[in-house]
Parts: structure tokens; C-alpha cells; sequence
């Protein structure tokens, strides 16, 4: 029942609200019924800015669907119409980038993607600081409730030098997911740590019957955090205090050469060339043991329209390296353009989206990991939850682990590309410490300019 | 213009005015060729002479990125990828599309929808072409290394080779634009003589000596023609790199416009951006020329 609530009218949940004969507040801190109070209206005015336009730029992903369709519960409630664009997230950076640059933006609200833009868009103040919205009354709905934020999505969303400059929204930490009916056969337990990861790829690996012990991203660029996964494990980091990049140290190279075993030795041939979804394509044929990636994929796995391994499926935390025990993790938000015209429909358009039902609302989908923990809470009684108990909980444990699994620098596209380009050789046979090596002396310099300027 | 103002004569006056007025007529395709062709190409020039990525301040640093393009060792890799797939990419469907233009041009049964069929891939929309090809080239799920199997070959890994990956994708050029060589070959054909292989014939000759001797330096302007236009498009193939492999594995098939793409896209560099396409234009200034002037020679011939 109470996980249907934010399907009705905010009129009849208010009614709820009188019947219950609590304040809001209070409602806030049951699990289930967190939902029902960012909506309640009380003392608060969501329609101060009726009649007023503003323009959206999201990413075309799940989470973007998932905003999109729920448009008009925001134009409903607050009376600002939204214009919406959702492009692919390589188009839609570009368009970001150049439209900030130029001084003028089309948009009022943008989706960002922290592991990519958060340094470059931070440093340029491209994004509106959203402390002094939420110090306002007026503006700020008492329900927000800013401390249901989890540590992990705040820290994505504050700035270096303090700046709060988005509402997190979603975090993507990595995860293994495993072929239970292929470990099952070889009596293999899932791997406790990063040696028994590499001895349960060299064992399932079984070319006669076109099955590899592992499988992920080969591809320059989106490989980096494959590798970045098993850097942090082993205690790694990516730049140390002066600035200078911690890339070539012997984590690192540890890390690489666990990365080249994998990839090479035990994954499937032409793995050079692989991005998530062709990666994807080779687990839900149940040619794949093991696939490293983000946690996202769930619903895919799980459908039985384009998976054979429904049900078989095992959602394993990245288990502990020598040094540490970490889950590489992205991470999305959305923020306010500095050149809008339109901050205080803009404020409330983020309030909105980053409220209770819709954080709810994702997980219900399997569309992500949400950012606030009530959505966890809510889950767990919940019946209403398409995705399996097991993911929701590795992904609870993960996001207690995770730590970003890329730099958060302004070049970030340019190292994924140079350590990208590193990983890829390393999979055709090159030396990983060489490698390591000649990708840092190429990227520092870059690193360099970007902090000066 | 001090001839137009002070006119020696009445004649001259006239010319002149006549002249003038002229001028007037060309400022508008003036403006239009300023605005869109000139003023870009001079404003990439002078960002050329700056070190400007997006998100900072720009500093004047005048051949300094030229400098550094000459040592780097990714870029001068990407002219040598650009030339190998250049040549490649002109060369094969040259040959194939002469050899296509010669069957064509016999009587044969259900030659006209034959020949509609043979022209069907350049209808196709290359982002399109580009993701089947990689859906075929797929180690283990595409169709080309069924093909390999059924014939008892070993399976290829196609573009996901570093020494494979270029010729893999001149295969795809190749089955995209044959058949516009064969067409502008078949046009060429179809205009010859027939006189010339009428008396060759008489004096003995062989098949392969009408085609060596009087046919290929007949049709041979318009195998210029295509070598041009094929060079042109090969030069600038961009769409099919990308979508394909994306300049991989690693920097295998990362020709100048992928790389281009990478640095004023991805990584904002438009100083540097701006110096690849100016040597870029270098480069396919020179080749035009060149191709020009073999051109003229056959055009002699």
C-alpha cells in the first residue's frame, strides 16, 4: 500500500497526511512513508512560480526516462511548464561544454555526470551554488529533508573549496556479476579476494565451449575503470597531495597486470574492442562467468526477453584487494545553469527530482542506485521492487565501499583516453609498467596545465 | 581605383562605368564565400597560433602548437594511418569497380536489375552500413567468422586487430563505393568508339590487348575522375572509423579527422585542434594538386 502513495494526486495524500494526524516532519522518519511527505504541501508554496517555462537537459539513460515520464507530477505540481531534451551522453557533454563556454545557455537545469564534468564545471562556476536557495525559506520546501542525502552523493555534489553546486541524484557503483549456474557446475565459490578472482576466470575459462573466465571493458576510454577498480583495492590513488599522478606506482602496475591476466588470458578474444554492451551481450548469452561493470545492468539480466541466464545471475560485492576493500563508483546530478534566468522555477525543479518518490522511483525501476538513504529504508518493505533482492543489497554494500573511480580532475576525458590507450596495448601484449610509465609522462604535463589556468 | 575616377577618354569612361558596375553584381557572392568559407578558415588560423583549451584562458604561443604536433608521436602515426586507409580505400575499388564496369557494359539476361542491384549500397546511410559491418565483424557473435568457419578457415579477430583493423574497414569503403566507380567507369564505356577495336580485331589482337591498349587509356580520364572523388571521400571518412572502432584497439586505425575529432571534442583543445586542420588542409592541398596534374597529363594524352 504505502509504496502506491505518490501515484495519487497530492490532494488525496494530504488528506493521508490529516487522517494520520501528523505533522510531516514526523512522517519523514518512517520508513515507506518517506515518499509521502517531500509532496505534502503544508506551509510551503510549490506554485509561486505558476505560468513560468523552463528548459531540461538531460542524459538519455534510465534515469533520464525515468524523469521524463514523471514531467508532469512536477508541471502539476508546481504550474512551471518543463521543456525537455534528453541526447546521448557523449553529445550531450559536448553540448554542455560549448554552450557554457559561449556565456549563454539554452537550458535552465542540466543533468552532469560527476566522474567526467564535476572539476571542470566546479572550477568554471558553471553551476549555480544551490547553499544560499537552501538557506531560503521561501524557496527551499521544508521537506527536503538534506540530510537523507547519503555521504557518497554528497561528496560528489560539493565542490572543493565548498561550492554545493547540484543535488545528487543517482550513484553507479561496480560490481561483479557472476554466472551462478557456471560456478555451481564447477563447485567454485564466489571470490573473496583479488588472487581467487583471477584463479576463478583461469578455471571457468573454457574456450572448447566459447566461455571466458571474465569479461569487461576493453575498449580505450571506457576501460579505465576497470582498471581503476582493482587500482583502489590494491590501496592505489590517482594523484598524491603535490598534484603529481600516483599512475605509475607499483599499485598501479600491479593493478594492470591483474587487468592484462583477466583480459587476455582469460577473456573472450577480440576483448580490445569491447564497451559495456558488447561485454553485456557475451553475459546474457551465459558466455561469460564473470562480468566487472557498473551496477545498472540488472534489468537487462533479468528480462527475460533478451537474457538466457534469468535467476542465474549473482550479484557479487568487488571483493577486498590486498590493501583495501573498494567499489569503483560514477555518479549523477543535476544542477542549476549560472546564466539562467529562471533560478528560483529551476530550484524547485531540482527539489523535485531529487525528492523521496522519485529516488524510490529507481530503484523500483533498477535503474540506478539512489543517493538517499529512505529509498533503501523504503525498499525493504516494499513488495513492489521489480529487481532482485540480491542486487538491492549488493548494492547497499557497495555504495558503503565506494569510493570515485576515476580523478576528479578538468581533463578527465584526455586520461581516460591516454590510460585508456595503455590499458588496450597491455591486452595486445605490451609491458604494463612500460606502459604505465610512457601514458603518466604523457599525462602529467596536461594534468599540469589544466590546475594552473 | 584612380583609373576609374580620373578617365583618360570617353570610350574609356564608359568601360570603366561598365566595369563598376559589374563589382556590384559580385558582392553578394563576395559576402557569402566571406562570411562561410574565408572568414572561418582565417579565424582557425589565428586560434591555430593559441594555446586555448575551452574552460581557460587562451595564451599566444604563434607556431608553438605546430612545434609540438611535429613531436608528437600520435599525431605523425595518424597521417601515416590516414594515407595507408587513403590509398587502400581508392586503389581496391578502383580495380574492382573497372572489372564490375566491363561485365556491366556486356549483353547479358537481367542485366539492367542486376546492375540496380549492384548500386544498392551506395543508397545506404553510412552510420548505418558502419553498424552492421560491426555487428558482422563481431569475434564471436558475427557473421563473418561463421563464413570463415564454414569454409574451414581459422576465426578472425577483423577490427579488433591492430594490424588487421585498417583493412577490415577498407572492406567496408570498398563494399560501400564500388559502385560508384562503376558507374563513372560504365559512363566512360559507354562513350568510346567502336572503330578503334574493329581494326584491333582484324589485326589479331588478343582480349586482354584491347583492354591493356585501347580501352584503360581511353576510360582513363574518367578513372581519374573517380580516383579523385574517392580520394577526396576517403580522406575525410570519418563516420565509418568512428562508429566502427572508434580509432582502436588503442590507436590502430586513428586517422587525422579521428584524432582531429578527439582534441577539439572530447578534450576541448581547440588551439591544437586547429593546428591538425591546417595541416590537415596542407595535406589534401598538396594531394589535389597533385591529382590535378595527373590529371592534366591524361587529359593530353
Amino acid at each position: 500500500m504505502a509504496d502506491r502513495e505518490y501515484d495519487k494526486g497530492p490532494a488525496q495524500q494530504r488528506r493521508r497526511l490529516l487522517q494520520a494526524g501528523l505533522g510531516a516532519a514526523t512522517l519523514g522518519a518512517i520508513p515507506g512513508a518517506g515518499q509521502l511527505a517531500t509532496q505534502a504541501q503544508g506551509t510551503f508554496d510549490w506554485k509561486r512560480f505558476k505560468g513560468e517555462k523552463i528548459e531540461v537537459f538531460l542524459v538519455k539513460s534510465p534515469r533520464g526516462d525515468l524523469l521524463t515520464r514523471y514531467h508532469k507530477e512536477f508541471e502539476d505540481l508546481t504550474g512551471i511548464t518543463v521543456g525537455s531534451e534528453m541526447i546521448p551522453e557523449q553529445q550531450q557533454r559536448q553540448k554542455a561544454v560549448i554552450e557554457f563556454n559561449s556565456g549563454n545557455t539554452s537550458f535552465d537545469v542540466i543533468a552532469i555526470s560527476y566522474h567526467v564534468q564535476k572539476r571542470l564545471f566546479g572550477k568554471n562556476k558553471w553551476m549555480e551554488d544551490v547553499r544560499p536557495l537552501l538557506a531560503d525559506k521561501s524557496l527551499t520546501d521544508p521537506n527536503l529533508d538534506f540530510a537523507d542525502f547519503s555521504k557518497g552523493g554528497m561528496a560528489w555534489a560539493t565542490q572543493p573549496d565548498g561550492r554545493i553546486d547540484s543535488l545528487p541524484f543517482n550513484i553507479d557503483p561496480w560490481v561483479i556479476y557472476y554466472n551462478k549456474e557456471l560456478f555451481d557446475a564447477k563447485n567454485i565459490a564466489y571470490p573473496k579476494s583479488f588472487p581467487e578472482i583471477v584463479d576463478a576466470a583461469a578455471k571457468l575459462n573454457d574456450p572448447a565451449k566459447g566461455v571466458c573466465g571474465f569479461v569487461a571493458r576493453g575498449l580505450k576510454n571506457a576501460n579505465v575503470p576497470v582498471w581503476t577498480s582493482f587500482l583502489l583495492g590494491y590501496g592505489g590513488t590517482f594523484v598524491d597531495a603535490n598534484g603529481k599522478l600516483a599512475t605509475d606506482t607499483a599499485a598501479a602496475v600491479d593493478a594492470a597486470k591483474m587487468y592484462q591476466t583477466l583480459l587476455a588470458k582469460y577473456g573472450p578474444q577480440g576483448v580490445a574492442g569491447f564497451n559495456w554492451n558488447e561485454a553485456q551481450s557475451l553475459f546474457l548469452q551465459g558466455k561469460a562467468a564473470m562480468w566487472l561493470d557498473g551496477i545498472g545492468f540488472a534489468q537487462p539480466l533479468e528480462d527475460p526477453t533478451k537474457s538466457r541466464i534469468v535467476g542465474k545471475v549473482g550479484y557479487g560485492v568487488m571483493p577486498p584487494g590486498p590493501k583495501a576493500q573498494v567499489s569503483a563508483m560514477f555518479g549523477d546530478g543535476e544542477g542549476i545553469s549560472s546564466f539562467s534566468k529562471k533560478k528560483g522555477p529551476s530550484w524547485l525543479y531540482l527539489q523535485w527530482a531529487a525528492n523521496k518518490a522519485n529516488q524510490f522511483r529507481i530503484l523500483q525501476a533498477a535503474a540506478g542506485a539512489p543517493v538517499r538513504n529512505s529509498a533503501y529504508l523504503a525498499a525493504q518493505s516494499s513488495t513492489d521492487i521489480k529487481a532482485p533482492k540480491e542486487w538491492i543489497e549488493c548494492m547497499l554494500t557497495s555504495a558503503r565501499i565506494a569510493l570515485p573511480g576515476l580523478p576528479v580532475i578538468a581533463p578527465v576525458t584526455e586520461f581516460r583516453d591516454i590510460f585508456g590507450i595503455a590499458l588496450t596495448n597491455m591486452i595486445n601484449g605490451a609491458d604494463p609498467a612500460a606502459e604505465l610509465k610512457k601514458a603518466t609522462a604523457e599525462f602529467q604535463p596536461i594534468l599540469d596545465k589544466s590546475e594552473k589556468t | 581605383m584612380p583609373a576609374i575616377v580620373m578617365p583618360p577618354a570617353r570610350g574609356a569612361r564608359f568601360l570603366a562605368r561598365r566595369r563598376r558596375s559589374y563589382y556590384l553584381f559580385i558582392v553578394p557572392a563576395l559576402v557569402v564565400v566571406g562570411a562561410v568559407i574565408v572568414f572561418p578558415w582565417l579565424f582557425t588560423l589565428w586560434m591555430s597560433a593559441f594555446d586555448w583549451t575551452i574552460g581557460s584562458t587562451a595564451h599566444f604561443v604563434g607556431l608553438g602548437n605546430y612545434q609540438k604536433l611535429l613531436g608528437n608521436q600520435r599525431f605523425l602515426e595518424s597521417i601515416l594511418h590516414t594515407f595507408y586507409f587513403t590509398a587502400l580505400a581508392v586503389a581496391v575499388p578502383l580495380v574492382l569497380g573497372t572489372a564490375a564496369a566491363m561485365i556491366f557494359h556486356r549483353e547479358f539476361p537481367f542485366r539492367g536489375v542486376l546492375r540496380g542491384i549492384f548500386v544498392m549500397p551506395m543508397m545506404a546511410t553510412p552510420v548505418a552500413v558502419a553498424l552492421v559491418w560491426t555487428m558482422m565483424f563481431h569475434p564471436q557473435q558475427g557473421v563473418l567468422n561463421y563464413l570463415l568457419s564454414l569454409v574451414g578457415l581459422p576465426p578472425s579477430l577483423w577490427v579488433y586487430s591492430p594490424t588487421l583493423v585498417i583493412p577490415s574497414l577498407v572492406l567496408v569503403e570498398v563494399w560501400h563505393w564500388t559502385p560508384l566507380v562503376m558507374l563513372i567507369v560504365l559512363g566512360g564505356l559507354a562513350a568510346l568508339p567502336t572503330e578503334p577495336y574493329e581494326s584491333a580485331r582484324l589485326d589479331g589482337a588478343t582480349e586482354w590487348q584491347l583492354f591493356r591498349y585501347i580501352t584503360l587509356p581511353l576510360v582513363a580520364p574518367f578513372l581519374v575522375v573517380a580516383a579523385v572523388i574517392r580520394t577526396i571521400d576517403a580522406l575525410k571518412t570519418f563516420d565509418t572509423i568512428y562508429v566502427i572502432t572508434g580509432g582502436g584497439p588503442g590507436t590502430a586505425s586513428e586517422t587525422i579527422n579521428l584524432y582531429l575529432y578527439l582534441q577539439a571534442f572530447a578534450f576541448y583543445n581547440i588551439g591544437n585542434a586547429s593546428a591538425v586542420v591546417v595541416v590537415f588542409f596542407v595535406i589534401v592541398l598538396v594531394l589535389a594538386l597533385l591529382l590535378l596534374h595527373v590529371r592534366e597529363k591524361t587529359k593530353w594524352s
